[in-house]
């Protein structure tokens, strides 16, 4: 995190010298005045310079994406294109949408290759702000697509575990798609869901209740 | 494939100056030794080894291109 500490005769005069060191403008800037200075008597005798701390402020947006570009910038795929999708990005969470021709690297087997590149930008992200900031990254609706996917097959094993009376172990999966299949199922009382084993082998099963009534 | 392991590497630590990645090519496998300084050990591995495993996967698919077996060795220095 780049920031200095600056005299100045005034507040404004340290910032503004702080500012033109560090090369960026007011905007970009996060100021702290540690000393507001004094003029002394009459401006002559007893006079003390004004102290002042410019930090540049962090854009987690741009720390993402400048990750992302590097990284994609050495991995032999052509035409890769980071685009940040606003509409999801707020105070709270940054969403980037990949772009390639060659998706299917991109996105790996059930989307392992993007959850590795969404796991280590939100490292990169949150070690250089201090507030927590949730990465997403999808791949061109990936992310959509996936989770109808998941709702389909939570529905159709969850009609095998109650035509069976037995309980149905899914494949290991990410948490995000783990909770996809439980909120899935949620709503319905004739079956329960429950997550077994360790990362990344941890999965989701799901039992068929007892029906005491009949 | 050594500029990528920098570049995620050197993104993470404390010490990205400390980071070196050393290249030895096989006939159909390259190993990628990768040495952070000390205390950055925990950030490059991560709990249960879930930065290095997410460094690994990037890695297997920026190879599947080049149809080489990288491997990532994660070394004390």
């Amino acid at each position: 995190m780049d920031s200095i500490k600056q005299e100045g005769r005034t507040v404004e005069e340290a910032v503004a010298l702080a500012l033109e060191k560090l090369g960026i403008t007011r905007e970009e800037a996060e100021v702290e005045v540690i000393d507001e200075g004094s003029k002394g008597i009459f401006g002559l005798i007893g006079g003390k310079n004004a102290v002042v701390r410019v930090k540049v402020k962090v854009d987690p947006v741009k720390i993402g994406k400048e990750f992302l570009d590097n990284l994609f910038a050495n991995m032999p795929l052509d035409e890769v294109t980071v685009e940040v999708v606003s509409e999801e990005t707020d105070d709270k969470q940054v969403f980037y949408n990949i772009k390639c021709p060659d998706l299917g690297i991109v996105i790996g087997h059930r989307g392992e290759t993007l959850d590795a590149l969404q796991y280590l930008t939100s490292l990169v992200v949150n070690k250089a702000t201090e507030k927590y900031y949730r990465v997403l990254l999808d791949a061109e609706g990936y992310r959509e697509r996936r989770k109808q996917t998941l709702e389909r097959l939570a529905n159709k094993l969850a009609k095998k575990a109650l035509s069976t009376g037995r309980k149905v172990m899914l494949e290991p999966m990410p948490p995000h798609e783990r909770r996809i299949i439980h909120m899935t199922l949620r709503g319905d009382d004739r079956v329960t869901t429950y997550s077994e084993g360790r990362e990344p082998y941890r999965r989701v099963m799901i039992v068929a209740e007892s029906q005491p009534d009949n | 494939m050594k500029e990528l392991v920098e570049t995620i590497a050197k993104a993470i630590v404390d010490q990205p100056e400390m980071v070196r990645v050393n290249q030895v090519e096989g006939e159909k496998s390259v190993i990628l030794e990768v040495t952070v300084a000390d205390d950055d050990m925990g950030k490059i591995i991560g709990k249960q080894g879930r930065i290095a495993r997410a460094i690994r996967t990037v890695v297997k698919a920026a190879a599947t291109k080049e149809g080489k077996k990288v491997i990532v060795d994660i070394q004390e220095s």
